[in-house]
């Protein structure tokens, strides 16, 4: 996977584009045109969405159209205050729980990688496969052993009831990650390791020297996709967090659907439209990376 | 697992994924021994204690009447009979699994064909692929989220903006969330609707076939179909492939939009009760944790089933090219 997995480390080479290129003119205009047509259907429901938390109570059920004919942005202040705690802890607990799995999964991910990549010792490879067939283990087999695990360590809804989802983070269990760093450290020229040998390095001090500096890129990815992905996730933190001052903000969404009074559409509408900005800048700030990085993201659909 | 030697699909010079290259019988030299595990002990430790000590648990449980009220000593062992019940007693296990392959059976071949289709009207060097592409994938990094579930169920509701459309064509809507003949059917588009995740593995795939293949065809008189048959399907098949195995994985695990529609109870009708929703309202709302350990392995079990028989069956019509088979 060397060419995928480290989209950074092998910057996208131009497509072979020959003779096909001469054909232009009609062709191209009508392929054009699909492709906004497609493009139009795609980003519907996002502009649907953005519209509709900009509606009125009446205009939500009567107006059809995309756009508002009286703007209401109270639906704003009105879902931040909806429950007892505001939109703004939750947006601050989902913020803490996505940056420190950021942290965890850089360093520890990055520890393992270099392991696998760089260093010789006793079942390397034996523990190579096993990381590699963790890669497809589905998160929700493990769910019930873990909550019951933890649990009985005292560690859900305990003082602080955010370790449950951090302790996998900072244990490497992200196995994608750790792919994803073995791949680009192999890219990594083995001469400067044995340049920094001869002056003296041993292992720590290549990794401290050589292999850190020259992974920044692969950590960044690392960065955005967990990112991304915790803000995201609902599973493991609808299991885990109990209290509503623990909630993070797609928990918190939830508790919309469960006030099925139709008043609340608006301001529900309002907090989801909000509770993926972090994510769409994080697109638009790193769209190219992201588009050439998933090319193994794949794994997570 | 089974996925061992997952191929990379977009390369077809790669490497075998084992670690860094044995040089040579440099086995004597064990000297980064410690280092190594000293560099390793955090991910030794998430896999001993994150993964597979909880395994073996789940394994246990999954032979107990375990409900998490009862401590452990009082935990009784009942043989096969959560087995026993999830094959012949509880008809809505077998109704959460049809549920969850019926999902899977369609989102993931039309997700796959949209992503391959739009990847083929973008497989072309122009100004403005970039923007495309960014633009399809855009869903993909959002679509999982709690957000666009509630859109997504908001959208196909009777108010919704699908039924706006229909009403533009002079079709009366019906709340189609609310319908269990349709409601899982909402779900398999907002799957769709991510199709933009293979779409840019697809495209990656696209730009590895030679150019030449398609002259040679061309001179051959082959026309567009012919070349779309003969070249870019076989020169695409280990892409297919990929694309397929994990979409299909992700698609029997589909979670969040099932949990938002039914607000957590696989409703109307069951009509979603996707297996891991199942699995979730077994253990954590009924608190049959023995029970719902024996769904998750046979969960494992059958995702490990259904990946060793997609490889099997791949060497039939995965192509890979320069003869450096698996």
């Amino acid at each position: 996977m060397t060419a995928t997995a480290t989209p950074t480390a092998t910057p996208a080479t131009p497509a072979p584009r020959g003779p096909r290129r001469a054909r232009g003119g009609g062709g191209q205009a009508v392929r054009l045109l699909i492709l906004i047509a497609i493009v139009a259907v795609v980003l519907y429901p996002l502009f649907w969405m953005i519209g509709t938390s900009l509606k009125s109570q009446e205009e939500i059920v009567n107006n059809i159209g995309l756009l508002p004919n009286e703007f209401t942005p109270g639906n704003y202040a009105d879902g931040w205050t909806n429950f007892d705690f505001s939109f703004g802890r939750f947006f601050l607990n989902s913020a803490m729980v996505s940056l420190l799995t950021v942290v965890g999964n850089g360093v520890s991910c990055l520890l393992a990688a270099y392991a696998f990549a760089r260093l010789r010792f006793r079942l390397r490879g034996v523990w190579f496969a096993v990381m590699i067939g963790t890669l497809l283990l589905p998160g929700h087999v493990l769910i019930v052993p873990q909550y019951i695990l933890f649990r009985s360590l005292g560690l859900v809804g305990g003082e602080w009831p955010y370790l449950p989802l951090l302790i996998p983070q900072f244990l490497a269990t992200e196995a994608f990650f750790v792919f994803l760093m073995v791949q680009f450290m192999r890219g990594i020229p083995r001469e400067l390791d044995e340049a920094a040998k001869i002056d003296g390095a041993n292992a720590f001090g290549i990794f401290r020297h050589v292999i850190l500096p020259l992974s920044r890129p692969a950590l960044v990815t690392t960065a955005i996709f967990s990112f991304i992905w915790t803000w995201n996730d609902f599973f493991r933190q609808l299991v885990f967090l109990s209290d509503l001052e623990d909630y993070t903000v797609p928990v918190a969404l939830t508790l919309f659907i469960d006030s099925t009074s139709q008043s609340a559409v608006g301001p529900m509408f309002a907090m989801s439209v909000l509770s993926l900005l972090p994510v769409f800048l994080f697109f638009v700030a790193f769209q190219r990376m992201l588009v050439e990085g998933i090319n193994t993201s794949g794994l997570k659909g | 697992m089974a996925l061992t030697t997952a191929p990379d699909p977009t390369r077809r010079t790669g490497s075998v994924p084992t670690p860094a290259g044995r040089r040579g019988v440099g086995r004597a030299r064990h000297g980064d021994g410690l280092a190594g595990y000293v560099f390793l002990s955090p991910w030794l430790l998430g896999l001993m204690a994150v993964t597979a000590i909880p395994m073996l648990l789940s394994l246990y449980l999954s032979f107990t009447n375990y409900d998490i009220l009862t401590p452990f000593s009082e935990v009784e062992w009942v043989g096969f009979a959560n087995y026993e019940r999830m094959f012949t007693a509880d008809p809505s296990y077998w109704h959460s699994v049809r549920v969850t392959l019926t999902f899977a059976l369609i989102a993931v071949p039309l997700k796959l064909a949209a992503a391959l289709g739009v990847a083929l009207l973008l497989n072309r060097a122009w100004r403005g692929v970039g923007l495309f592409r960014g633009l399809f994938y855009l869903p993909s990094l959002l679509g999982g989220s709690v957000a666009l579930a509630i859109v997504w169920v908001n959208m196909f509701n009777r108010e919704g903006a699908f039924n706006s459309l229909l009403s533009v064509f002079g079709i009366e809507g019906k709340p189609w969330v609310n319908d269990p003949d349709w409601a899982l059917e909402t779900l398999m588009v907002l799957a769709i609707w991510q199709f933009g995740a293979p779409m840019v593995i697809f495209l990656a795939g696209l730009k590895q076939v030679p150019t030449e293949l398609y002259e040679a065809a061309s001179v051959d008189g082959a026309g567009k179909w012919r070349q779309f048959v003969a070249v870019t399907l076989p020169m695409l098949s280990p892409v297919i492939f990929f694309n397929l195995v994990l979409e299909t994985i992700n698609g029997f695990q589909g979670f969040t939009a099932a949990f938002v529609l039914s607000n957590g109870t696989g409703g109307p009708v069951d009509s979603t009760l996707m297996y891991t929703l199942n699995l979730y309202i077994t253990g954590f709302t009924n608190l049959e944790m023995g029970y719902a350990s024996a769904m998750a392995w046979v969960f494992l079990l059958a995702i490990a089933l259904i990946t060793v028989i997609f490889f099997s069956t791949g060497r039939f019509w995965v192509h890979y090219s320069d003869g450096e088979d698996r």
